[in-house]
C-alpha cells in the first residue's frame, strides 16, 4: 500500500495481506486489527499512526514477529511467517529485523560494545569481526570512544543511538522503531531524527510507529490506523507540497 | 564461556544476594566434606586399631573386678585373686589346638639406664607374642625359646623406651636395671609401633618385654601397692592371653569356644574379658555404613536448603529482568538461550558457593586436627562429589526459574517495567 501511484519496482521487503489480529478479553473478541494489508519496499520509510486503541501496538507486534496473526498472512522478504513456530520466529526477529525501543531497552550489566553484540551472539557470530562492526557502527553513531561503557553512564540520547547502532548489527530488512524518541527532550529527539534521515538516505528502510505528528512527517509515508484497520495512507512529500492521501 | 561471563556479570548486579545465596550451598559442601572427613578419619582410626589388635586374634584379658566383690572377697591380709590362670591358657590351646596362644603378664617397674628413669611396664611373655601383636624388630633380635626355658635376663624393648633409656648410645648389649636390683640385657629393640595397643594405657613403644619364665620368676603372681597409708596386695596370674588363629573364618567359633570356656568360670567376679578384633572391625564397619547413612541424609538436606535459596533469588532474578528477558527474545534469542542464560546463573552461583565451601570444607578438618587432635581424612571423591552434587543443586533448582523465564510471552515481557 506504500507503493507510490506509479509502478514501483522496488522490492517488497514486508507485507501484510488481509491480517486479523483478535484477542479473547474474557468471553469478549476485541478486533485489534481488522483485515490490514500493506506493503513496505526496501528503503521505505514508513510512520505508522493512530490514537489509542487504533491497533498501533499490535500491528508493531506483527510487524517484529513478537506475534502472530490470528489470520491473514505476513511476508518478510517474501517468506510467510505467519505461521511460523517460536524458534523460527525468533530467528527471523535475529536476523531480518531492528528493533529500536522508546526506553532504549538495552541491557544494563553489559557494556555499550557487548550490548550491540547481542543480537549476533544469538547467531553465533560473535568474534573479531562482530567487534569491528560494532566499533564501526559505534563510530557511525558517533559513540566510538564510549564502546565499553555502561548504559547508565551514558545520556538518553546516546542510549538510543547505541540502540540504533545494536538494530543495524545484524544488517536487517528493515528498522523497526516503537515511539523512538518518546522518551528523548527535544533537542535530542530532533538528533536521533536526524540520525534515522541519514540512515534512511544510506538506503536503510525504517518503519517507525509513533503518535507523534512531528516525528511522523520526517517519513516519506504515515499509514494512519482506526479501529484495527488502514484509515488511509498519506505520501508526506506529496502532503507538504499540497498532494494527498491514498 | 561467554555465557558463563555473562552470567557472572548478572549475578554482580546484586552482589550481597548472590553471596548470601551462595551461602547456602557453601556451608552445605563445607560442612559435608568436613563430615565427612571427621568420620573418615575417626573410622580410620577405630579399623586400625582392631587391625592392630588381628582380625584373626582373640583377645582375653584380666581385669580388676569392681570395688564392692573386691572388698567382700579380700580379707584384710589375703591378696585379691582375679583374672586368667596358666591352666586356662592349656585349656584354651587344647581347645584350639591350631592356634597359637600367648601368655602375658604385665608388671610395673621402675627402669633405670644410668641417670635416665622411666617407670613403665614390664611385659612377660611368649616367642609367639611378636608374631601374634604383629610386630617388627628394628635391631637384634626377638626374644628366644632359649630365653624362656634358661630364664634368662634378656630384655627386649620398645621404640619409645629406647629412645627414653638410650637417648645416645645403641641400646644393644647394653643393661637396664629394674626396681629390685634385677639386670637385663637388651637383645633387641622393636619397631616403632605408633599405636596404643599396649597395656594400662601406654603402648608397646614403651614397654620392656622378658621371657614369661624369667618374669614369673622374679616377679611372682603377687603384686602388692600401697596408696594413701593403706595396702593392697593382688594376686594375678595371667594379664591377658592372645590367641592367634590361621584364618578370620575360624574367628567366630573360636570365640565362642573362648567365650564358654572363660566367661563361663569368671562369671562370678566378671574379672575377665573378652576381645574380638573381628567383631569390633565388623561393628565398626556397620556403624561407618550407618554414619554415611546419616551423612548423606543430612548432607541432601542442607544441599535442598541451599538448592531452594538458589530458587527463591532465582525466581526473583527472573521477575526483575522480565524486560531482559523481553529484549533478548525481540532480539532473536530462542527459548532454549533464555533457559541456557539462567540455568548458567544458577549453576554459577552454586559451583561458586561449591568451590568456596570445598576450600572451608577442606579448612575446617585442619583445625579440628590442630585443636581436637582428631584424625582427619579428606578423600578427594568426597570433595568432588559435594562439588558435583552443589553445581547440579543449582542446575536442578535452576530449572524452573529459568523454564519461567523462558515460557515469558516477548510482548508482556517488552512491556513489563
Amino acid at each position: 500500500m506504500t507503493q507510490s501511484p506509479m509502478s514501483d519496482d522496488r522490492k517488497v521487503i514486508a507485507e501484510f495481506v488481509d491480517v486479523h489480529r483478535h484477542y479473547m478479553m474474557g468471553t469478549n473478541v476485541v478486533r485489534a486489527l481488522n483485515g490490514v494489508s500493506m506493503q513496505v519496499r526496501q528503503g521505505d520509510y514508513l510512520a505508522i499512526m493512530g490514537r489509542s486503541g487504533s491497533g498501533k501496538s499490535t500491528m508493531l507486534n506483527l510487524l517484529g514477529c513478537l506475534d502472530r496473526p490470528t489470520s491473514g498472512q505476513y511476508l518478510v522478504g517474501g517468506r510467510d511467517v505467519s505461521q511460523l513456530d517460536d524458534d523460527a520466529l525468533s530467528d527471523v526477529r535475529g536476523r531480518e529485523i531492528g528493533f529500536i525501543f522508546q526506553s532504549f531497552n538495552l541491557i544494563p550489566q553489559l557494556t555499550v560494545l557487548e550490548n550491540l553484540e547481542v543480537p549476533l551472539f544469538y547467531q553465533n557470530r560473535v568474534g573479531p569481526e562482530s567487534r569491528a562492526k560494532a566499533e564501526h557502527l559505534a563510530r557511525r553513531v558517533g559513540l566510538g570512544g564510549r564502546l565499553d561503557h555502561r548504559p547508565l553512564e551514558l545520556s538518553g540520547g546516546q542510549q538510543q543511538r547505541v540502540a540504533i547502532a545494536r538494530a543495524l548489527m545484524n544488517d536487517p530488512l528493515f528498522l523497526l522503531a516503537d515511539e523512538a524518541t518518546g522518551n528523548l527532550d527535544s533537542n535530542t529527539e530532533l538528533e536521533i531524527l536526524a540520525l534515522l534521515d541519514e540512515l534512511r538516505a544510506e538506503g536503510v528502510t525504517i518503519v517507525i510507529v509513533t503518535h507523534n505528528e512531528n516525528v511522523a512527517l520526517r517519513a516519506d509515508k504515515t499509514l494512519w490506523l482506526k479501529d484495527g484497520e488502514v484509515e488511509q495512507l498519506v505520501d508526506n512529500r506529496l502532503a507538504q507540497t499540497g498532494g494527498g492521501a491514498s | 564461556m561467554r555465557t558463563v561471563k555473562l552470567g557472572l556479570k548478572s549475578l554482580m548486579l546484586h552482589k550481597l544476594r548472590s553471596c548470601l545465596t551462595t551461602a547456602g550451598i557453601l556451608f552445605g559442601v563445607a560442612s559435608v566434606i568436613a563430615m565427612l572427613a571427621v568420620g573418615e578419619g575417626a573410622s580410620k582410626e577405630a579399623l586400625d586399631r582392631f587391625r592392630d589388635m588381628g582380625v584373626t586374634n582373640i583377645l582375653a584379658r584380666s581385669v580388676k573386678p569392681p570395688d564392692t566383690q573386691q572388698s567382700s572377697s579380700q580379707s584384710a591380709f589375703s591378696a585379691m585373686a582375679y583374672g586368667l590362670l596358666y591352666s586356662e591358657a592349656d585349656l584354651v590351646q587344647s581347645a584350639l589346638p591350631k592356634a597359637k596362644v600367648v601368655r602375658v603378664r604385665e608388671v610395673q617397674r621402675p627402669l633405670m639406664r644410668g641417670e635416665y628413669f622411666r617407670t613403665t611396664i614390664v611385659v612377660g611373655t611368649e616367642t609367639d607374642f611378636i608374631e601374634v601383636t604383629n610386630m617388627h624388630i628394628s635391631e637384634g633380635r626377638w626374644l628366644s625359646e632359649v630365653d624362656d626355658q634358661t630364664l634368662s635376663n634378656t630384655c627386649v624393648i620398645g621404640a619409645s623406651l629406647a629412645n627414653t633409656l638410650f637417648p645416645l648410645e645403641n641400646p644393644l648389649g647394653q643393661t637396664i636395671l629394674t626396681g629390685n636390683d634385677d639386670r637385663y640385657v637388651v637383645v633387641g629393640v622393636l619397631e616403632y609401633q605408633g599405636r596404643a595397643a599396649g597395656p594400662a594405657g601406654t603402648t608397646y613403644d614403651e614397654c620392656m618385654f622378658i621371657p614369661m619364665s624369667t618374669s614369673r620368676r622374679r616377679f611372682g603372681e603377687e603384686v602388692s601397692t600401697s596408696s594413701g597409708g593403706s595396702f593392697k596386695r593382688e594376686r594375678i596370674e595371667l594379664n591377658e592371653v592372645k590367641v592367634k588363629l590361621e584364618t578370620s573364618e575360624e574367628v567366630e567359633s573360636a570365640a565362642h569356644i573362648m567365650r564358654d570356656l572363660l566367661l563361663e568360670a569368671h562369671k562370678q567376679q566378671n574379672d575377665v574379658e573378652i576381645t574380638v578384633p573381628l567383631e569390633l572391625l565388623k561393628q565398626e564397619e556397620a556403624s561407618k555404613r550407618m554414619f554415611n547413612i546419616v551423612l548423606a541424609v543430612i548432607a541432601s538436606i542442607s544441599l535442598l536448603v541451599g538448592g531452594i535459596g538458589i530458587m527463591n533469588v532465582m525466581l526473583a532474578t527472573v521477575t526483575e529482568r522480565t524486560r531482559e528477558i523481553g529484549i533478548r527474545r525481540a532480539l532473536g534469542a530462542k527459548r532454549k538461550h533464555i533457559i541456557q542464560q539462567f540455568l548458567v546463573e544458577a549453576g554459577v552461583l552454586s559451583a561458586l558457593g561449591g568451590v568456596v565451601g570445598v576450600l572451608l570444607g577442606m579448612l575446617v578438618p585442619i583445625g579440628i586436627e590442630a585443636w581436637f587432635a582428631q584424625k582427619t581424612i579428606i578423600l578427594v571423591p568426597h570433595v568432588l562429589l559435594a562439588f558435583g552434587i552443589s553445581a547440579a543443586v543449582g542446575v536442578v533448582f535452576g530449572i524452573y526459574p529459568a523454564w519461567r523465564a523462558a515460557n515469558m510471552d516477548p510482548v508482556e515481557a517488552l512491556r513489563h517495567e
